[in-house]
């Protein structure tokens, strides 16, 4: 990835991010957040993740955005009243925010002498490389996944019927 | 070629617009739309390391965190009607039924 390639992308991801959470009406937020997630999956495609791109627009922005917009428009909510808490939150973000960009600063100064990059195996983040790596090396942690996705959709159900 | 510092501050700069919305919003559902944002942030760490180091594993993480994320969405989204249908509000600062 290049600097062009890079600042493109990086700059309208933190716009629209800040849109997400900045925008007082929910359905806005949610559509701004798919913007962001497929920005990101430009992204990943630019980091050699091929298999993780196509997965963040299948998963996120397809199965997750799609039951956010179907439990706001469930709800029929109106554009919220009071964005901005009247307690100390507002000062404890900024303070937090200052201490991670002087962190980030810090980063950004030694990044100087880092190693270089190593070189790529023949199929980096491929389907094949990813699917046969999850299917020997992960194969308790990916199926203990799918434990978690049975149960979560089970309790989810139960929650719902109650 | 862009140093992996410069995808991490971005990763760290999405996570923070993640943290100063759970902070600052108070309508539960934009609460939960941070929170995934920062899952997101996290993620692009991941990815940008594991492209650095040229070594899968960072991808395959990322494969867990989107389904855990999935999961995670599936019953806070079902908690969140079951609340609302209870107490008619999304409102964090009204949700106070389990404060000490």
């Amino acid at each position: 990835m290049d600097f062009v390639t890079f600042f493109a992308l990086a700059i309208p991801l933190v716009v629209i991010a800040i849109m997400v959470i900045a925008h007082p009406s929910p359905v806005y937020s949610a559509l701004f957040l798919v913007l962001t997630l497929f920005l990101l999956a430009v992204y990943f495609l630019f980091l050699d993740a091929h298999m993780v791109a196509a997965l963040q627009i299948i998963v996120y922005a397809g199965a997750i955005m799609v039951l956010f917009l179907f439990v706001i428009m469930l709800l029929n909510l109106q554009s919220d009243t009071q964005p901005t808490p009247s307690r100390g939150l507002g000062r404890a973000a900024i303070i937090g925010g200052v201490i991670l960009v002087a962190e980030l600063g810090l980063l950004l100064q030694r990044s100087s002498s880092e190693q270089a990059e190593s070189a790529l195996p023949e199929n980096f983040g491929t389907v094949e490389a990813l699917g046969s790596q999850l299917f020997t090396t992960y194969l308790l942690p990916f199926e203990i996944t799918g434990i978690l996705l049975l149960v979560a959709v089970v309790g989810a159900v139960v929650l719902a019927k109650r | 070629m862009v140093p992996i510092s410069y995808h991490l501050i971005l990763s760290g700069i999405l996570f923070t617009i993640g943290v100063t919305g759970v902070l600052l919003r108070r309508n539960i559902i934009i609460i939960f739309m941070a929170i995934e944002l920062m899952l997101n942030a996290v993620n692009l760490s991941f990815v940008a390391l594991a492209r650095h180091f040229g070594n899968m594993d960072g991808q395959i993480i990322v494969f867990f965190v989107m389904s855990v994320a999935a999961a995670e969405v599936a019953v806070g989204l079902a908690i969140i009607l079951l609340v609302f249908r209870g107490r008619e509000t999304v409102n964090a600062d009204e949700l106070n039924l389990m404060r000490w």
